[in-house]
């Protein structure tokens, strides 16, 4: 299945905008991206392992946070995920 | 250095005239090269955040994804966002940069008073980590752009 890696992360996946993985769950597919891509780890995750609180990753359309099973979820090779940093701010 | 054409800088400061009071929000796209981030368009959002649109924005990932989707089709990256601030100067508050975290993009803020577009200036959102990012003021080049650049 397909990654898709957004522009800040792009220059920890040798500039690619989206990565190609062989796995049966949302965190099969996650796990193979760090560890073909040691670098984006830090990125992604805090140092207690947990992903970011500002990073979504979406199955297709849907939040994973979402999802009954999680990170469990069976994906298939038709799959995408698209890891997405949060967008938020205001003047106070 | 971000560079836009004149429509897409004044859709962007329109857009925050359209919401006053409230904060508008939206997407550019376009690519980087050089230390330059060129924009070839901007994408309106909603600001999910209706509990205080006045003074928060924030885009649903939902929608980013799908806006990242139809960015890639045309060949384009996401390389900035903008928003607006009512009533208040066009600097980026605590808020925005804790809620910063797209590396190497541009946040262009504009000043809205009274409803009418004031400034509008950009910030580079520089570093490597989260630990060491930091904004730094990055000067807006309006100028004709050829559509395909990108």
């Amino acid at each position: 299945m397909k990654i898709f890696i957004p522009t800040p992360l792009r220059a920890y996946v040798d500039k690619q905008d989206a990565v190609q993985v062989n796995a049966q769950t949302v965190g099969q597919a996650l796990d193979a991206l760090t560890v073909q891509h040691p670098d984006l780890k830090k990125h992604l995750y805090s140092d207690e392992g947990k992903l970011r609180a500002f990073v979504n990753v979406y199955l297709n359309d849907e939040d994973v946070r979402y999802l009954p099973e999680k990170e469990a979820t069976t994906v298939t090779e038709a799959d995408s995920l698209s890891i997405i940093p949060s967008i938020a701010g205001g003047w106070d | 250095m971000l560079k836009l054409s004149e429509s897409v800088y004044n859709a962007l400061r329109e857009h925050g005239e359209e919401t006053y009071p409230h904060e508008c929000c939206g997407v550019l796209l376009g690519c980087s090269h050089d230390g330059v981030n060129e924009v070839e368009d901007a994408v309106r959002a909603g600001n999910t955040r209706t509990d205080s649109a006045h003074n928060r924005y924030h885009i649903a990932p939902q929608e980013l994804v799908k806006i990242q989707r139809q960015a890639r089709e045309r060949g384009l990256d996401i390389v900035g966002f903008y928003h607006s601030h009512p009533d208040h100067p066009a600097q980026w508050s605590k808020t925005d940069f804790a809620e910063a975290h797209w590396l190497g993009c541009s946040y262009v803020i504009t000043a809205v008073e009274k409803g009418v577009a004031q400034q509008t200036n950009s910030f580079l959102l520089t570093g490597t980590t989260e630990e060491d990012k930091s904004f730094e003021d990055e000067t807006i080049q309006v100028e004709e752009l050829v559509a395909g650049r990108c």
